[in-house]
């Protein structure tokens, strides 16, 4: 009498390569997950640069500064900088998926976008913490009022 | 790329899916799915136009508050355009595509986590629209004053 295994029916496929890293899930979930923040994130910095005081009009460098003078608002804009433009690269990603459908195109599309993040990323990350609220080449009146030229 | 996107149906002719989730099937359109037609489909719609709209929006935005890193002159230069009234209005239309985009975000996240979400989609999206509406409502004149006291030359401070 041979004892022959025989598979459980129905079982699901298993895939012989080793199993991937599934991106779009990810990607799906971020999108998510990094909207809840962003909502919080954006409208607090809409309220804040275009509702309270004066809103549009009385931002200048030395409102800038007197926002950087704090750790809180660089916390803030470095969270929104990366959360916002990856939530914004991934959903172009997504259209240009949708829509491009010759391949030179979409391939085209895609590393322009992934391109102008990169450098963006770096640069508004660069532009926060190399900030100086006290530039020498300031010109008089633009600083705020905690600089020593003033 | 997704192999079988969300809005996919087989046919129209074919038989409807059981529908335990008693999703109300759009009049016109695909039944059995919240993604064609209606409300499902034109919140989805409006959702992509803004996005859109808010990433270019935001390489302008990081590119232009850079210019912080160079001079305060120059700073202050670039920001006085977005004080004009031109740009005051445009202001006006980033905040409401902003709006539309957070709220029906949060209705998206509603659908996909909370069990209920799929059945009241059509009622979320109702919400969606009110609350846009009340933002707006209340945002839109503080805009418009703040576009008229610049244009006048009123002190900011």
């Amino acid at each position: 009498m041979s004892t022959e295994t025989i598979p459980t029916p129905r079982s699901s496929f298993q895939s012989p390569r080793k199993r991937r890293v599934n991106w779009e899930k990810w990607g799906w979930l971020y999108m998510r997950i990094s909207g809840l923040f962003l909502v919080v994130l954006i409208f607090g910095h809409l309220f804040v640069n275009l509702v309270a005081g004066a809103g549009v009009r009385e931002i200048d460098f030395a409102f800038i500064a007197g926002k950087y003078a704090t750790p809180f608002w660089v916390v803030w804009d470095t969270l929104m900088l990366w959360l916002a433009l990856i939530h914004g690269a991934n959903g172009m990603r997504t259209i240009v998926n949708d829509y491009a459908h010759r391949p030179v195109l979409r391939k085209t599309l895609l590393i322009a976008i992934l391109t102008s993040t990169v450098v963006l990323l770096i640069l508004g990350t660069l532009v926060i913490y190399t900030f100086d609220p006290c530039p020498a080449n300031a010109a008089a009146g633009t600083l705020p009022t905690f600089c020593p030229a003033r | 790329m997704p192999e079988n996107p969300a809005g996919t149906l087989p046919s129209p002719s074919a038989s409807t899916p059981p529908n335990k989730l008693n999703i109300k099937p759009p009049r016109r359109g695909v039944p059995g799915t919240v993604y064609r037609g209606r409300e499902g489909m034109w919140s989805w719609v409006l959702h992509r136009i803004t996005g859109v709209a808010i990433y270019f929006f935001l390489l302008v935005h990081i590119l232009d508050t850079s210019v912080v890193r160079i001079s305060p002159q120059a700073y202050n230069s670039v920001i006085s355009e977005y004080k004009t009234p031109l740009m005051g209005l445009g202001e006006l239309a980033l905040v409401i595509a902003i709006t539309y985009h957070a709220f029906n975000g949060l209705r998206i996240i509603a659908i996909d986590f909370w069990s209920g979400g799929a059945k009241h989609q059509r009622l979320l999206f109702i919400i969606v629209i009110v609350l846009w509406v009340i933002v707006i409502a209340g945002f839109a004149p503080r805009q418009i004053a703040n576009i008229i006291l610049e244009a006048q030359g009123h002190a900011s401070v």
